[in-house]
């Protein structure tokens, strides 16, 4: 299967889970909305180009934003980590071991210490900046604090799961491919 | 010139990036103050086509809560038929006059019409409700929507040809005008954004006589809202020592969690009130300009 077709299928599988399954749990509690979605940003190939990146992230944001009546909201929450994501990369990984030889962000490519710090990074700064966003709207700052802290919490576990129950295969780009 | 277009190029993620947060913002605040969006009519009818296919399974969930709120509906209907009453004089015939003879005809308010929820949330600040009929039915905004069990659930913000938005009582920007069953006194309804169970009831003066567990319905001074419709119960009353007024909290008479049939109720006399709402404020206006 190609990158291209792969990711489509991802995005679609994605935006549905997050749609009409993690939007329709009862609330656990007021702060707490479980986020999912954003890790088909953190699962894109190490080859996007950076403008690309920005692109797909404001794309993915916005059909999310469409179904949950909140345009905007979290377009501009995903083309933030979209463009922090390189960075990020950039500072984890030693370039000729891994980029070279694993083809996107996981677990067993990275190991599960520097891929879990890249996936907290860019889940708190996603909720960070959604939560800050809201709040400019309304809501008290110590309700800005707890909501911030509580969904990076629930999404870190979620990502957690996911990348236990749905190990990805691991495409070794040798030279003999 | 150059210079120039040498910064564009180093810089063009960087400002590519600026620009995006730039156009996403501006659809937020712009969404959040006229719930208007760009495509956002043509993303309506999108998801509005997969809501409906996904609601169609998601409906066998919520079949028992809405089959006990129809049917308790029939029973308060039943119990208004006029064979349930016996003249007390057997000369009498009880008949339906359909027929108007005197000058007082009356004038048809209220035209309901029934419509299906697609798709509905209950954990965010900003909740909506969409439902599956649009411009075509003659939906318009500032309508208002009802409970299969006549509860209040929202109002109208937004259509598309076939599929149109509501705004749930669950929204930051919801204010309805609310009255004590009791007493009459109007206030309004608002949520706090915290728990979905409870709204708040504003507005209503210390001197008035409240105590939990009276009912709250909607008043009869709103262009939106058809009078005398469940909104709540009082949950709880406290008074704020500083304003004069009671902070009452209200239990929701609708659970948001499994809304499915409803009706969406259009105030065919709406246009004319607002109009003459308009005109009266105008020509106050006027006259305070003309009297020294």
């Amino acid at each position: 299967m190609s990158d291209l077709v792969k990711n489509i299928f991802r995005l679609i599988l994605f935006i549905t889970v997050q749609v009409f399954l993690l939007n329709k749990i009862p609330f656990l509690h007021r702060f707490i909305v479980p986020y999912l979605y954003f890790l088909f940003i953190l699962w894109l190939p190490f080859s996007t180009p950076r403008i690309a990146l920005l692109f797909i992230g404001f794309a993915t944001g916005l059909i999310l934003d469409y179904f949950k009546m909140t345009p905007g909201l979290h377009a501009a929450a995903c083309v933030l980590i979209a463009y922090v994501r390189p960075f990020i990369i950039q500072l984890l990984i030693t370039k000729e071991t891994t980029e070279i030889n694993f083809h996107e962000p996981s677990p067993r490519g990275l190991g599960w210490g520097p891929y879990m710090v890249y996936a907290f990074i860019l889940t708190f700064l996603h909720h960070l900046y959604l939560t800050l966003l809201q709040w400019l709207q309304f809501g008290s700052f110590l309700d800005f604090i707890i909501k911030t802290g509580a969904t990076t919490a629930i999404s870190m576990l979620l990502i957690i799961t996911v990348e236990l129950l749905i190990p990805r295969r691991l495409k070794y780009r040798t030279n003999t491919a | 010139m150059r210079n120039i277009f040498l910064f564009i190029r180093r810089y063009f993620v960087f400002l590519s990036f600026v620009l995006l947060q730039f156009i996403a913002l501006w659809i937020l605040f712009k969404f959040n103050r006229f719930h208007r969006a760009v495509f956002l009519g043509v993303a309506t009818e999108v998801t509005g086509g997969i809501n409906t296919q996904v609601d169609k399974i998601d409906d066998y969930f919520h079949l028992h809560e809405e089959n006990r709120r129809v049917h308790r509906m029939n029973d308060s209907l039943l119990n208004l038929l006029k064979n349930n009453f016996n003249p007390t004089d057997t000369a009498q015939r009880l008949v339906t006059d359909s027929v108007r003879i005197d000058t007082v005809t009356e004038v048809r308010r209220y035209l309901y019409r029934e419509a299906k929820v697609l798709y509905n949330s209950v954990n965010v600040e900003n909740n909506y409700l969409q439902v599956n009929r649009g411009a075509k039915e003659g939906i318009k905004d500032n309508m208002a929507v009802l409970n299969s069990d006549f509860s209040v659930v929202g109002q109208v913000v937004n259509v598309s040809p076939n599929f149109s938005q509501v705004m749930s009582l669950l929204h930051t920007k919801s204010r309805i005008p609310a009255m004590l069953k009791t007493t009459n006194v109007a206030g309004i309804i608002r949520w706090d954004a915290k728990d979905p169970r409870f709204l708040t009831l504003d507005g209503i003066s210390k001197d008035v006589a409240v105590k939990k567990g009276d009912t709250i319905l909607t008043s009869k001074y709103s262009f939106n809202y058809p009078p005398h419709f469940f909104l709540g119960r009082i949950a709880d009353i406290k008074i704020d020592k500083s304003s004069g007024f009671y902070l009452i909290k209200v239990r929701c008479a609708i659970n948001f969690a499994n809304i499915q049939q409803v009706f969406i109720v259009e105030n065919l006399q709406r246009t004319e009130q607002v109009e003459l709402d308009k005109d009266t404020e105008k020509k106050m206006a006027q006259e305070r300009r003309n009297s020294p």
